[in-house]
């Protein structure tokens, strides 16, 4: 099997497991309960929170449990209108955001609020210039991702931050879920984000948990009321198990982070490499400083994403259409068409994504077995006539 | 550069006259006992200094036990050489390379015991300035404050380089001071109080009482852990637990609430008293500060002070609650003692406790009790546990916290 859709979700870690395993069956106690039972389950949680912090370079009571990237995403953007509609109801995003952003946008837009949504260049790329222009008094968030989902852009928050460092009153917010352990969190995750989203199954944690980041003062309304844990941020009982294989699964991804990327992005180069030039196969995502190291996304013409998809997964290959959370639905695929790709095209786009499990021997055997597929459907589709 | 050996220079305990023997000893002692992790290292105290010879021990470790010790005024690591000048000069360069920075001034000061040695210590002061000139850029040489100040010492066996002056904890050797008991709570005043007593040369061993099921585990827990960051200052701390549950249930339900902390005071200290008599000990130290809470306004300290004459010595009675924090902060207690346990002295502590109790008052109420059964009971409940540095009690999973992280 070779398993190239790590952007969908990655196999969890066995030892993360036996973690996972080990807090559920033996420290598991209610951290809010007073006997020692409790206590000790209180101290794996804040121990847990302070290695996810030292890890990403935070304090510690920055880092919030929350059970994924969706719900961070839509904490970031509903607590933060909800905290701010005083102050103003103008918020701004990209158009080329995560199902869990957009929709969040979309019912804020239903609740009366205003929302921007940035247009993006050939690359799927924000423009630093859009962004000032949509800027109003009456702004008071910008959510914008890391590293998209579906083709790997990276956007330039760098630059972003640098424009945003003028607004501070403007509450920024950026999707990390794809971007962690790829070695460029320093660019996706700069000392002006205001609040950002992990996922731990991402980076062969445990499903339904993830951390939501709050930088030191900043308000936002929670919007999970009850018990008061997280400092009644996030009330409800704390998923220990899942916290604490989430920090262990964090730092083994984190190390040799450097080493990692780039044997990931060596596995995209030498599949860009056999694809570029071949009629009929159009690259979303080069191999370059503006591109995540792990997602290649490519459309071959006149073939279903989806058929590809299904065709690859005949030869035990498993990819997917640009956004696996989406791609049950017959849906055009919201980056692409946000690029302005002629819709023939990017209904046509699959995604590989590789993690640091993934091996150039794979890469061969993919380009071996995508070359009779592809030959068959050129021929077909009378591709490079 | 490795040290091979740190010299000692004694504070205060020099003046002492006939006394400085004992202290040297007394010193010495303790210096071997934080060290008893590093079996390699050699202690020679001598009557002006004492020499501590490393035999591979890392500097940086000992030093962080002996930056604890009391006693010790000033101490510098230093590398013993070859008596040869190529030797001098190359251990001079090595050692100013690893501390000088752009800016700085220094001046080199050579004393020799050895009087037969080849150069005399103007001509090997000019010697090794000047192969430090030659080698390094942009020196500054500044003969009243320089920042740096090479020594270099010529002695029969060998030369030692030292270019370091590092600050001792200063204060008299523990136990040079006799022994005391300190009435230890939990909170942050206490813990200073007995660094302070630690530091003029007293010996502490600590009382505390507690009081189940009205007081939990954890906050007898935490004092003892509380003792453990103090026994690195004493090297060993022994203590002394005293059930308190029993009085204070007694109280609360024969005394007057305005005198409920009066009358809970005078039995801690009459047990303290009674504890230090029965072990011998001088004198009663706590944590009291002026003004700062009912109990410790000058009308209750003599109401309460009023069952014993034994001297009661409060260190941060005059000090101001941030002074005693920042020290607390200093000696790593703080984040301990602001750990939320309630302790014996929050538990039945009345809503509004006399600020200024009588004496008399405070006498005639408690004559309805049976002092003297209660004390007696206390007494034999009482637990004495000999606590080592940094001993921990609270229940610490970092290990497990760790592995499975």
């Amino acid at each position: 099997m070779i398993y190239f859709d790590n952007s969908a979700t990655t196999k969890i870690d066995p030892s993360v497991l036996a973690t996972y395993d080990q807090v559920a069956q033996t420290i598991w106690g209610n951290p809010s309960s007073l006997h020692k039972l409790g206590d000790r389950a209180f101290q794996l949680l804040e121990s847990s929170r302070k290695q996810i912090a030292n890890l990403l370079g935070t304090q510690a009571d920055e880092i919030f449990f929350t059970s994924g990237g969706t719900e961070s995403n839509n904490w970031a953007i509903k607590g933060t209108a909800f905290q701010k509609r005083k102050f103003g109801k103008h918020l701004i995003t990209s158009s080329v955001e995560h199902a869990s952003v957009t929709n969040a946008f979309n019912t804020l837009e239903y609740l009366g609020f205003n929302v921007t949504r940035l247009p993006v260049d050939k690359e799927g790329r924000v423009n630093v210039n859009d962004l000032r222009n949509a800027i109003d008094s009456d702004t008071t968030l910008v959510s914008i991702m890391g590293v998209n989902n579906e083709i790997g852009t990276i956007q330039p928050i760098e630059e972003i931050s640098d424009l945003l460092s003028n607004y501070p009153n403007i509450m920024f917010h950026v999707d990390n879920v794809q971007a962690l352990g790829k070695n460029i969190w320093s660019r996706v995750f700069t000392p002006r984000v205001d609040f950002s989203s992990l996922s731990a199954h991402k980076f062969h944690g445990p499903r339904g948990t993830g951390v939501f980041y709050k930088k030191e003062g900043k308000m936002i309304a929670p919007l999970h009321d009850g018990g008061g844990q997280e400092k009644s941020l996030r009330s409800g009982t704390e998923n220990l198990p899942a916290i604490a294989a989430m920090a262990k699964a964090m730092r083994l991804i984190l190390a040799d982070e450097a080493e990692k990327a780039a044997r990931e992005e060596a596995i995209k180069a030498k599949i860009v490499n056999y694809l570029q030039d071949k009629p009929g196969i159009t690259i979303f995502s080069p191999v370059s400083t503006g591109f995540a190291p792990h997602v290649l996304c490519f459309s071959l013409e006149g073939i279903r994403g989806e058929t590809l998809v299904h065709t690859l997964e005949d030869h035990d290959i498993y990819t997917s259409t640009t956004s696996a959370c989406a791609s049950t639905k017959v849906d055009e695929a919201s980056t692409l068409i946000a690029m302005n790709v002629d819709d023939k095209i990017a209904t046509s786009a699959i995604r590989m994504s590789f993690d640091e499990t993934n091996t150039l021997d794979e890469a061969d055997e993919f380009i071996k077995v995508f070359d009779q597929i592809y030959r068959h459907f050129a021929q077909i589709n009378h591709l490079g006539e | 550069m490795e040290y091979t050996e740190i010299m000692i220079r004694y504070g205060e305990l020099s003046t002492k006259g006939k006394n400085r023997k004992d202290f040297i000893g007394r010193l010495a002692g303790n210096v071997t006992k934080v060290l008893r992790d590093f079996p390699q290292v050699e202690i020679h105290p001598k009557h002006d200094r004492m020499h501590i010879v490393l035999n591979g021990a890392p500097f940086k470790q000992v030093d962080q036990h002996l930056k604890k010790v009391f006693g010790i005024q000033t101490y510098s690591p230093t590398i013993k050489t070859e008596k040869t000048l190529k030797d001098i000069e190359e251990t001079a360069l090595a050692l100013m390379k690893e501390t000088y920075h752009e800016g700085m001034t220094f001046k080199v000061n050579t004393k020799r015991s050895d009087h037969h040695f080849t150069y005399d210590t103007n001509e090997l002061n000019l010697m090794v300035g000047d192969y430090l000139f030659d080698h390094m850029s942009n020196l500054k040489v500044e003969m009243k404050h320089p920042d740096i100040v090479l020594r270099i010492e010529v002695r029969q066996d060998a030369v030692y380089i030292s270019d370091e002056l590092l600050h001792g904890a200063g204060g008299m050797p523990v136990g040079t001071g006799g022994r005391a008991v300190m009435m230890l709570s939990g909170g942050i005043d206490s813990p200073v109080a007995s660094y302070l007593a630690l530091k003029r040369g007293v010996d502490i061993e600590m009382v505390h009482f507690y009081s189940p099921p009205y007081t939990t585990e954890k906050a007898l827990n935490k004092a003892k852990e509380l003792t453990g960051i103090l026994a690195n200052y004493a090297g060993r701390i022994n203590f002394i637990a005293v059930p308190f549950a029993e009085i204070q249930e007694t109280i609360k339900e024969k005394i007057p609430e305005g005198y409920l902390m009066t009358v809970q005071r005078r039995f801690m200290l009459r047990l303290a008293d009674l504890i230090r008599e029965k072990r011998k000990d001088l004198a009663i130290f706590n944590g009291e500060s002026v003004g700062q809470v009912a109990s410790q306004t000058l009308e209750s300290m003599a109401a309460i002070n009023d069952v014993t004459t034994t001297p009661v010595l409060r260190p941060v009675a005059t000090m101001d609650k941030t002074e005693i924090i920042s020290l607390a902060e200093k000696i790593g207690t703080f984040d301990l003692s602001i750990q939320p346990f309630e302790d014996c002295c929050t538990i039945f502590a009345p809503p509004r406790p006399k600020t200024k109790p009588k004496m008399d008052k405070a006498r005639e109420y408690e004559a309805r009790l049976d002092v003297d059964g209660l004390i007696e009971r206390a007494l034999d409940g009482i637990e004495v546990t000999p606590i080592y540095p940094d001993e921990k009690f609270l229940a610490n999973k970092a290990e497990e916290d760790t592995a499975l992280l």
